[in-house]
């Protein structure tokens, strides 16, 4: 009989055209590789530099989201790039696309979008898979079990050219998360609880399998924001092991099996799961019972805390320049603190579920004087389903404003972005020194908690808002 | 690639923990379609002030930093981003190495393979390098040896193939390309099993 195997190790050795050596890595195999306009100018030079072609134009799948602005184009057709550099990196993804003949989903797409929210819409992100793209949040794509990981613009040339990578093989590190998320509390709390525990560079050089029962509980949206978030622990990738609730969401999807060989498909995707006595690297054990709306006080995603929570005393400088920077006070709550701006969007928290979250919060609500809401669908069908449903009128109607489809104030590169000062509770990833702007101070929240600090206009506890609707 | 085998030089330190990708370059930067000419933004939110005139606390503002090809950060150095404009713009900006603690994963992949020696040495003789701005050290590849006056050179591990390719100067996807018949029976077995 076989040894028992990981989830990791059974995707990891199914991908693996060379083994790896004590003097060579493995070469592994990418099934799929996603590009963006920001990490492949450099890659497609590569190609045309050695006079190589794309090996595998039908595993090549390309978006604008980066330096793409969020408000329409002008009557005349022009769009209000931030730059023009942004708009000459967007036209040349779209030259480097028919020049190599991949398939992008531009400007005229109806299904363009952040590329880790596409991917799983166009089922092009399957269980099994191996999927890469330069871009560090491709961890969201392990919440339908595939092995998904951000690469460098070097290695986006190799995959382009040869639709393989060299790997050493990562280590493999366990979160149990045992019992049920309480009430009003979500999967970004539960994520950013747990990069608050293991620390921001607790996962390095891991692979993260994220299980137990709160895990397994969760919708695919809410997989795709805890699997998005194992980079900012500094994993190699998150991995969720596919289940029902996985097949029934991918179902029918445009780039799935159909039919008899969908049947075929989910009965091998039906063991893509961790062996019972597979040895792990590393095993965290988090009581999901503990979780509460958690938010970050400092500048990286580890410095995280239940928002009713001391913010916790300076061990060093360093830390205390992180404190100092959010202007955050040791032994006082972040709940309460005055906000600015509020970003709902993003690869982390920009779908369909988490949009009917921060709408939830603010339907028949304003958003306090003084403070600017954006928020931003994360792809053009997110962006037709939440009107369908009337959502843009609710965001609308509370004072927000309604973007279309990209990245936006996550990167803050497309001309979102705050001022120098201002405090952002924000959807998105990451909280580091001027990653919304300039001297913005970034607060990482959940979508219910970003709308109910908006409508507060300081950090609000959203599950107020949500017992209050239940009582009236 | 060029090879690296020895990088001679005196150190700078930023002793900041944590020191991510949006610090070394941020995003607003990356609408680039090239390689080149980032290292006048490398660390810019941090290098400059308001009004374009270099910040006196910035460390490698500093004289004495000027120059310093080897950098010493604090932990957990290229958290973040995937971005290999960071070693881009550091490479630009002069710096030919980054010693540390822990190194980012995808972070030390790029910087490595484009020549930036990304190195993790130890607990110990990191606090010893943080202590010791500006002394002169001597970076063995080969050897995976760094020379430092007055204390035993420090050993650090480098991965056997990244090592291979600096000191002959090799590009990786050479390497990959001589797989080429592999890849292909690989793909004709996954057709087949599909």
């Amino acid at each position: 009989m076989n040894a028992p195997r990981t989830l990791f190790d059974k995707i990891w050795d199914s991908h693996v055209v060379a083994t790896e050596t004590a003097d060579t890595p493995a070469v592994l195999y990418i099934d799929l590789q996603l590009v963006h306009e920001v990490t492949s100018p450099q890659a497609f030079d590569m190609l045309r530099e050695h006079g190589l072609k794309l090996r595998r134009p039908d595993r090549t799948l390309a978006t604008l989201d980066h330096s793409t602005p969020t408000l329409p184009a002008s009557a005349d057709g022009e769009r209000p790039y931030a730059t023009p550099a942004a708009k000459a990196q967007v036209a040349q993804l779209e030259a480097n696309c028919r020049e190599f003949g991949v398939e992008l989903h531009g400007w005229d797409s109806v299904e363009r979008g952040i590329v880790h929210v596409i991917g799983p819409e166009l089922g092009a992100t399957q269980p099994g898979m191996t999927i890469v793209c330069g871009d560090s949040h491709t961890s969201t794509h392990g919440a339908f079990g595939a092995l998904a990981f951000g690469i460098g613009t070097t290695e986006v040339g190799h995959v382009l050219a040869t639709q393989c990578l060299l790997q050493r093989k990562p280590k493999t590190l366990a979160i149990h998360v045992d019992g049920k998320l309480p009430p009003g509390v979500g999967a970004k709390d539960l994520i950013l609880h747990v990069i608050g525990k293991i620390g921001v560079n607790g996962g390095t050089g891991h692979v993260i399998e994220y299980r137990g029962a709160a895990i397994e509980a969760l919708s695919m949206e809410a997989r795709m924001t805890v699997c998005n978030m194992s980079i900012e622990a500094g994993a190699r990738a998150g991995l969720i092991a596919p289940d029902e609730t996985t097949f029934a969401w991918l179902k029918g999807r445009p780039r799935v099996p159909h039919g008899a060989a969908w049947d075929k498909a989910v009965a091998g995707w039906r063991g893509l799961k961790t062996d019972d006595g597979a040895r792990y690297d590393r095993e965290v054990r988090i009581d999901a019972r503990e979780v509460k709306p958690t938010v970050t006080y400092g500048t990286h995603p580890g410095m995280a805390i239940a928002m009713d929570a001391p913010v916790p005393a300076a061990h060093d400088a360093i830390e205390q320049r992180a404190l100092d920077y959010m202007q955050a006070a040791a032994g006082k709550p972040m709940q309460g603190t005055p906000v600015d701006v509020v970003f709902v969007g993003s690869c982390t928290n920009g779908r369909l579920p988490d949009l009917r979250e921060a709408a939830h919060v603010l339907r028949g609500r304003r958003v306090a004087e003084g403070v600017r809401m954006l928020v931003v669908p994360g792809s053009e069908a997110v962006r037709r389903d939440a009107e369908a449903e009337g959502l843009h009128d609710v965001f609308r109607a509370a004072g927000a404003e309604w973007r279309m489809p990209g990245c936006s104030m996550c990167i803050a590169m497309n001309g979102d972005m705050a001022q120098p000062g201002q405090l952002v509770v924000s959807t998105s990833n990451r909280n580091f020194e001027g990653r919304q702007g300039k001297g913005a101070r970034t607060v990482l929240a959940s979508p219910a908690t970003a709308a109910a600090s908006a409508v507060a206009g300081v950090i609000a506890d959203p599950r107020a808002y949500l017992a209050e609707e239940q009582a009236a | 690639m060029k090879p690296v085998t020895r990088i001679q030089s005196r150190t700078a330190v930023l002793a900041d923990e944590n020191i991510d990708t949006d610090r070394i370059i941020p995003a607003r930067f990356l609408t680039t379609t090239t390689r080149e000419g980032l290292g006048k933004v490398c660390f810019n939110d941090w290098r400059y002030l308001a009004d374009g005139g270099d910040n006196p606390a910035f460390p490698l503002n500093a004289l004495e930093a000027r120059g310093c090809e080897i950098l010493v950060a604090g932990h957990n150095f290229g958290c973040g981003s995937s971005r290999e404009h960071a070693p881009w713009a550091l490479l630009d900006y002069g710096i030919h190495a980054v010693l540390c603690s822990e190194i980012a994963d995808i972070f030390r992949n790029n910087a490595l393979k484009n020549g930036l020696l990304a190195i993790v040495v130890g607990a110990e003789e990191h606090r010893w390098l943080l202590d010791h701005p500006g002394v002169e050290l001597v970076i063995d590849v080969r050897g995976q040896t760094i020379a430092r006056p007055g204390a035993d050179p420090i050993r650090f591990e480098l991965e056997p193939f990244a090592r291979h390719c600096l000191l002959e100067g090799v590009d990786q996807l050479g390497f990959l390309q001589q797989h080429g018949d592999a890849i292909a029976a690989y793909e004709q077995r996954m057709e087949k099993a599909a």
